[in-house]
C-alpha cells in the first residue's frame, strides 16, 4: 500500500532520516497499519460534519496584558548549541 | 509503623496528617525510599529531599506523576531519549494544581515515549515490570505510574489518557484510573501526544482517592484554550447501592472475539454484583466502535505528527551534529524517536499530505462525529455504558512488540470514550489466572461525580484486594 | 507570442505586523530592537506541553481591518497548522488560518481583496559565519523576540496592472491601517511586508499566464522597481519563446537583479490541519460593536468629505486623503483658523509639503499655526504671493512667526491707490516709449512696468493692483 518512495516522501515531509536497512520493514508496517485503519472507507459518512474539536469553549480568548518572558540565560538552558545570546543552528542557505 | 503508613490510603494519609497522627515528613520519606528501591523501573526520577511544605487539603500526601508533565528543573523527559535529561523552565498546570492543594511531588514515572503504547516497551528508559507479576507488562501508556501505586511506591499518581493510557494501565495492574471529560483537566505542561484527545487523571489505590484527587486537578486554565470549568464541585463518593440506575453493555463490541475468558467471567460477575446493588442491566450497540479503533489510528499519529515536529535539535534535547541543517534534522530525530513513536510520525504525516486528507484524516474525523452521536443516543436511555477496560489481562512483556497492530487492539473498549471525550473510570473486578481485571464505566460529559459514585458503589462490593501487588498480605 | 500585446496581472500579498501589547498565541510584551531572546515564554518558544492561546486585541484589530476593507466577517473563524520545518519556526508549524479566515472577499480603492487572515510571524535568523564546530559549515543564530508577534495577512485579487498602481494602491493600504492605527506600518522595519504574485497575458484574455512570486520587498520605491524588473523579465521570455517557471523570486534593489529563491523543486505540502488546541473563534455582536466604533474615518469618506464639505478639488482631497499625516496636518491648519478657505489652506499645505519633500509636515519646523497665520496674511492681502513665498522659505528654514517674519523683511505688500499710484506713475514716466504703446492698445510691454514696479516695491506689489493702476492713469477701458 506504501511503497518506498512514497515512504521516502513521507519521511521527508516528517524530517526523519530512515536508513537503507529500515526501509522495507518499515513500509511494509506502514502497509499493514494502513490497510488495517482503511476500514473506516466502509462507513456511509455522506453528510456527517467532521469533529475537529470536542467540546464547547467559548471564552478561549486571552486579554491583550504583558507578562514577564522568561531570563535569556534560562531560554538558552537547554540548548544544545549557543552563540551571541542566540541558538546555534547550522544555515539553512544552500539547501 | 511502615506497614501501617504502607496500608493507608491517599485520603486516609491525608486525614491522618490533618489530624496530628502522621508527620508529614515520615509519609514523605516512606514513599521516598520506597520509590527510590524501585525494582519495577516504575522511576524515572526520584526528589531527594521534600520539597517546603504547602497548606492544603491534600496535606503532605506524595504524588507520582507521569514524566509526560513538565516539572520545573526537574527531568521531564516524556519516556523519550531526545528529551533524556531535559528540565523545563515552568510547571504543568496540573501538578501546580495539586501542589498549590498541598501534595509534594515525590518522583516522576516511566511511560511509553510521547505515551505511544500499551504496554510500557515503548521508554527510552526500558519497560516497567507488572507488579502482579514482573514478566508482564503493567500496560501504558501510564505504566509507570500504574506500577508505581499497585505497588505501593506512591500513594497515589497522575497519569494522562489520550486512548486508554490512564485506564488500561489501572486495569492491568489492578487500581483506580480516571480518564475526566476533554478539557476538565488543564493540558497546559503535559507534553502533548494527540491535542484533541489527550487528557490527565488519577491513578489511585481506590475511588475515594481518585475523587479527591480529582477535585484539586479539575478547572479551567487560561492558558489551556481547550480548558473549562468544571460545573460543579467534585465529591467524595460514599453510596453503597446502585438502585434505579441503567447500565447499558454494548453486547457487540463485548462479545466479539479476543476477549480473554478470564476477563469475560469477571465482567459478568460485576455485571451480576451491579445488579445485586440494584442496578438494571440492558443491551446496546455501539455499531462505529469497529471504526472508532481506525479513526484513533489515523487522528492520533495526525496530531502527534504535528506535535512532534518541535523536537528538531535547535532549541533543547537530543541534537546529532550534521554540516547540513537538513541532515540535523532527519538524523536527530532518527535517533532520538524509537520505533514507535516514528511509526506514528510516518502514519500521521502520511494521513496529511496532500491527496490522503480527505480518504484519512478527513474521514477519521468523521467517524469521530459517527461515534460521539452513537454514545449520546445510549446516554438518552442508560446513565452509564460498562464494559471490560481490556479485552486481556497483563501480557507478557514482548509478546506484543513485534506487531504494532495486535498492540492497537488492546484499546478496543477505551478508544470510543477518547474520541467522544466523555469521561469513563476503570476499577479493578477481580483477578483472573491471578492478574487483575478491570471494569470501565463511562458516562456522558460532566457526570465524572455520578460515575465515582456508581464506581465506589460496586467497588465496596467487589471488595477487590489489591495488597499481594504491594508485597503485603492483609 | 511575438506581437501579442501583454498586460501584467498582479496580486499582491501583504504582511502587516499588528501593534498589539502582546504576541499572538502568548503573553509576551512585542519585541522591537530588545537583546535578542529576551521575549521569549515557553509558549512562543515551543517548548514541549506549552499551549497557544489567542490574542483577543489581535482578532479586534482583524476584525477593524476587515471593516476597514468592507470584507465579510466570519461568524465563526478558525485556526490551522502549517507544516514544516524551519529553524524560525519553533513548534515545526505556523498557527495560521486556512478555509474560515476572519475576512473575505471587500475591496480598498478599485482594488478587490480576496482574504484577510491572522497568524504568527516567524523568528529571526541571523547569519553568524563559519560555526567553527563542523569544519567549514555556514551557521545561522535564531532570534525568538520576533516570533510569535501577530500578524494580518492581506491577499488582494490579482487586479493590479503595473507597477505604479501597486505602489499607489499600498500606499493607499498602509494609510488606512495607520489611520485605523492597528499598526506601525514601517516597511523598513519590517512591520508591513509586502509579496507580489505576477504573471503576464495578452491583453483581452481571460487566461492566466505562470505566475512568479516576490518576495519580501521592503519599501516602495522597490516593491515598484521590483514589479516592473519582474514583468520585463517575464515579457523578454515569452517574447523570446520561452516559458515562465513558476518559482519565488528575490529581488535585489542594488543590482536590479532577479533571483529565484528556491533552486530545489521540492513541492511544499504543508499538511494543514485545525489546530486542535485553539477551539473556534466565535465573532459576537459585542465584538464586532466594539470593532465597529473603534474605527476612526477612513482615506476614502476623508476623501469624499474633502471635496463634498470643504470644497477641495478631488486631487488636492485625494492627495490628503491617502496620506493620512498630511491631511492630519491639513485639519490642524484649517482648525486654527476657522475663518480660512479650506482650499487656500490645502493650498499652502501642498507648497509647503513641495518643499519637504519626503519629510512629514508635521516633523517640519513649520507649525499648523504659523501655515494658518501666513493663509491669514495672505487672505487679507496683508502680504503677496510672492511676499508669503519667502516667508514660507522662512519658515521651512528657520521656523518663527509670518508676522514677526514679515516686519522683519519687511514684506508687507505694497497696495491702495495712495501708495502704488506715485510708484506706477514714474514707471510710466521713466518709459515714454512702452507707455506710447499701450496707449495705443499693445498691452504687451505690460510686464515690463509691473517689472519695474516690483523692483522700486522689492516685490511687495500685487501685480494685478498694478495692471489696474496703469490701465487707469492712461485712461484705457
Amino acid at each position: 500500500m506504501i511503497d518506498r518512495d512514497e515512504l521516502l516522501h513521507v519521511a521527508r515531509l516528517a524530517r526523519l532520516a530512515l536508513h537503507e536497512d529500515e526501509l522495507d520493514a518499515t513500509a511494509a508496517e506502514l502497509s499493514s497499519i494502513l490497510e488495517h485503519v482503511a476500514v473506516i472507507e466502509e462507513l456511509d459518512l455522506e453528510g456527517v460534519e467532521p469533529t475537529a474539536h470536542i467540546g464547547d469553549v467559548s471564552d478561549s480568548l486571552r486579554a491583550d496584558t504583558a507578562r514577564p518572558s522568561l531570563p535569556r540565560d534560562v531560554a538558552l538552558a537547554p540548548a544544545p548549541a549557543v552563540r551571541d545570546d542566540g541558538f546555534l543552528v547550522p544555515s539553512p542557505q544552500g539547501e | 509503623m511502615a506497614d501501617e503508613i504502607q496500608e493507608l490510603s491517599a485520603s486516609a494519609a491525608a486525614a491522618a496528617i490533618a489530624d496530628g497522627g502522621l508527620a508529614r515528613a515520615e509519609l514523605f520519606e516512606h514513599y521516598r525510599a520506597r520509590a527510590a528501591g524501585d525494582e519495577l523501573n516504575a522511576f524515572t526520577w526520584v526528589a531527594e529531599q521534600p520539597p517546603a511544605p504547602v497548606e492544603g487539603p491534600l496535606s503532605g500526601v506524595p504524588v507520582a506523576v507521569k514524566d509526560l508533565f513538565c516539572t520545573e528543573g526537574i527531568p521531564s523527559q516524556a519516556g523519550s531519549k531526545i528529551l533524556a535529561g531535559y528540565c523545563p523552565p515552568y510547571t504543568a498546570t496540573a501538578v501546580a494544581n495539586l501542589e498549590a492543594a498541598g501534595a509534594p511531588v515525590l518522583g516522576k514515572t516511566n511511560q511509553d515515549e510521547f505515551a505511544m503504547g500499551s504496554s510500557n516497551e515503548n521508554s527510552a528508559f526500558g519497560p516497567v515490570l507488572n507488579p502482579w507479576d514482573h514478566s508482564r507488562v503493567p500496560g501504558g501508556s501510564s505504566g509507570g505510574s500504574a506500577a508505581a501505586v499497585a505497588a505501593g511506591l506512591a500513594p497515589w499518581a497522575l497519569g494522562t489518557d489520550t486512548g486508554g493510557s490512564i485506564r488500561q494501565p489501572a486495569a492491568l495492574c489492578g487500581i483506580v484510573g480516571l480518564k475526566p471529560t476533554y478539557g476538565a483537566v488543564s493540558r497546559y505542561g503535559m507534553i502533548a501526544f494527540a491535542s484533541s484527545l489527550d487528557s490527565a487523571g488519577p491513578l489511585t489505590r481506590d475511588v475515594a482517592d481518585a475523587a479527591l484527587f480529582y477535585r484539586h486537578l479539575v478547572g479551567r486554565d487560561s492558558a489551556d484554550a481547550t480548558s473549562v470549568a468544571f460545573p460543579e464541585a467534585i465529591e467524595i463518593p460514599t453510596g453503597e447501592r446502585l438502585d434505579g440506575i441503567t447500565l447499558a453493555v454494548p453486547t457487540g463490541l463485548v462479545d466479539g472475539e479476543g476477549i480473554e475468558a478470564g476477563v469475560r467471567e469477571s465482567f459478568e460477575a460485576s455485571l451480576e454484583t451491579a445488579r445485586s446493588l440494584g442496578a438494571t442491566i440492558v443491551g446496546c450497540e455501539i455499531p462505529s466502535a469497529r471504526y472508532a479503533l481506525s479513526a484513533y489510528y489515523v487522528i492520533a499519529p495526525a496530531e502527534a505528527s504535528s506535535n512532534l515536529a518541535r523536537f528538531d535539535g535547535v532549541r533543547y534535547g537530543l541534537r546529532v551534529e550534521e554540516g547540513r541543517l537538513d541532515e540535523m534534522y532527519t538524523e536527530t530525530r532518527h535517533d532520538g524517536f524509537g520505533a514507535e513513536v516514528k511509526r506514528r510520525i510516518l502514519i500521521g504525516t502520511y494521513a496529511l499530505s496532500s491527496g490522503y486528507y480527505d480518504a484519512y484524516y478527513g474521514r477519521a474525523q468523521r467517524v469521530r462525529t459517527v461515534v460521539a452521536r452513537e454514545l449520546g443516543a445510549i446516554f438518552e436511555s442508560a446513565d452509564f455504558i460498562v464494559t471490560p477496560t481490556s479485552p486481556t489481562v497483563a501480557f507478557g512483556l514482548g509478546d506484543r512488540t513485534a506487531d504494532p497492530l495486535s498492540m492497537y487492539l488492546s484499546d478496543l473498549f477505551t478508544i470510543p470514550m477518547s474520541l467522544a471525550g466523555t469521561p469513563a473510570i476503570s476499577i479493578p473486578s477481580g483477578l483472573s489466572e491471578g492478574l487483575p481485571v478491570g471494569l470501565q464505566i463511562c458516562g456522558p460529559a460532566f457526570s465524572e461525580n455520578r460515575i465515582l459514585g456508581a464506581a465506589h458503589a460496586l467497588e465496596q462490593a467487589i471488595g477487590f484486594d489489591g495488597s499481594p501487588a504491594r508485597g503485603g498480605a492483609s | 507570442m511575438a506581437g501579442v500585446e501583454l498586460e501584467p496581472v498582479i496580486g499582491l500579498e501583504i504582511h502587516v505586523q499588528l501593534r498589539t501589547a502582546t504576541k499572538m498565541f502568548c503573553s509576551c510584551a512585542l519585541g522591537f530592537g530588545e537583546p535578542p531572546n529576551t521575549r521569549t515564554c515557553p509558549v512562543c518558544l515551543g517548548l514541549p506541553g506549552a499551549l497557544p492561546v489567542a490574542n483577543a486585541e489581535a482578532i479586534h484589530y482583524g476584525l477593524m481591518i476587515g471593516m476597514a476593507l468592507e470584507s465579510e466577517l466570519a461568524p465563526v473563524s478558525t485556526f490551522h497548522r502549517k507544516n514544516y520545518f524551519y529553524p524560525d519556526l519553533p513548534k515545526g508549524y505556523q498557527i495560521s488560518q486556512f478555509d474560515l479566515p476572519l475576512c473575505s472577499g471587500g475591496k480598498l480603492g478599485a482594488v478587490k481583496i480576496h482574504r484577510v487572515h491572522l497568524e504568527e510571524d516567524a523568528a529571526k535568523l541571523n547569519h553568524a559565519g563559519a560555526s567553527g564546530r563542523i569544519q567549514g559549515a555556514d551557521s545561522s543564530v535564531v532570534d525568538f523576540n520576533r516570533g510569535g508577534t501577530p500578524l494580518a495577512e492581506i491577499v488582494t485579487e490579482p487586479e493590479i496592472r503595473s507597477a505604479e498602481q501597486a505602489g499607489e494602491w499600498l500606499r493607499l493600504l498602509r494609510t488606512t491601517l495607520r489611520t485605523l492605527g492597528v499598526s506601525d506600518v514601517n516597511m523598513e522595519e519590517g512591520s508591513l511586508r509586502c509579496d507580489a504574485n505576477i504573471s503576464l497575458r495578452p491583453v483581452g484574455t481571460d487566461q492566466l499566464g505562470t505566475k512568479t512570486e516576490l518576495k519580501n520587498m521592503n519599501s516602495f520605491r522597490f516593491i515598484e522597481r521590483g514589479i516592473r524588473a519582474e514583468v520585463e523579465r517575464q515579457r523578454a521570455l515569452i517574447e523570446a519563446g520561452e516559458s515562465v517557471t513558476q518559482e519565488t523570486l528575490h529581488f535585489d534593489p542594488k543590482t536590479e537583479s532577479i533571483t529565484s529563491l528556491r533552486s530545489k523543486e521540492e513541492a511544499h505540502d504543508y499538511r494543514y490541519f485545525p489546530e486542535p488546541d485553539l477551539p473556534p473563534v466565535v465573532i459576537t455582536e459585542t465584538m464586532l460593536d466594539r470593532a465597529a466604533s473603534a474605527l476612526p474615518e477612513l482615506p476614502a469618506a476623508r476623501e469624499q468629505r474633502y471635496v463634498e464639505q470643504l470644497g477641495l478639488s478631488p486631487e488636492t482631497a485625494r492627495l490628503f486623503a491617502w496620506r493620512a499625516e498630511l491631511a492630519d496636518y491639513f485639519d490642524a491648519v484649517c482648525a486654527a483658523d476657522t475663518s480660512l478657505e479650506p482650499q487656500l489652506c490645502a493650498n499652502w499645505v501642498t507648497e509647503l509639503q513641495g518643499r519637504l519633500g519626503e519629510q512629514e509636515a508635521e516633523d517640519s519646523k513649520v507649525s499648523a499655526d504659523a501655515l494658518a497665520q501666513l493663509a491669514a496674511l495672505v487672505a487679507s492681502s496683508a502680504i503677496n504671493q510672492g511676499g508669503a513665498k519667502q516667508v514660507l522659505d522662512e519658515l521651512v528654514a528657520n521656523g518663527g512667526h509670518p508676522a514677526g517674519i514679515v516686519e522683519a523683511e519687511g514684506l508687507e505688500a505694497v497696495g491702495g491707490a495712495e501708495e502704488l499710484a506715485p510708484i506706477v506713475a514714474a514707471a510710466l514716466e521713466a518709459n515714454p516709449d512702452l507707455t506710447e504703446r499701450l496707449r495705443g492698445g499693445d498691452m504687451k510691454p505690460i510686464g515690463v512696468i509691473i517689472g519695474e514696479v516690483m523692483k522700486q516695491t522689492r516685490g511687495r506689489a500685487d501685480g494685478k493692483e498694478v495692471t489696474a493702476l496703469v490701465r487707469q492713469q492712461l485712461g484705457l477701458s
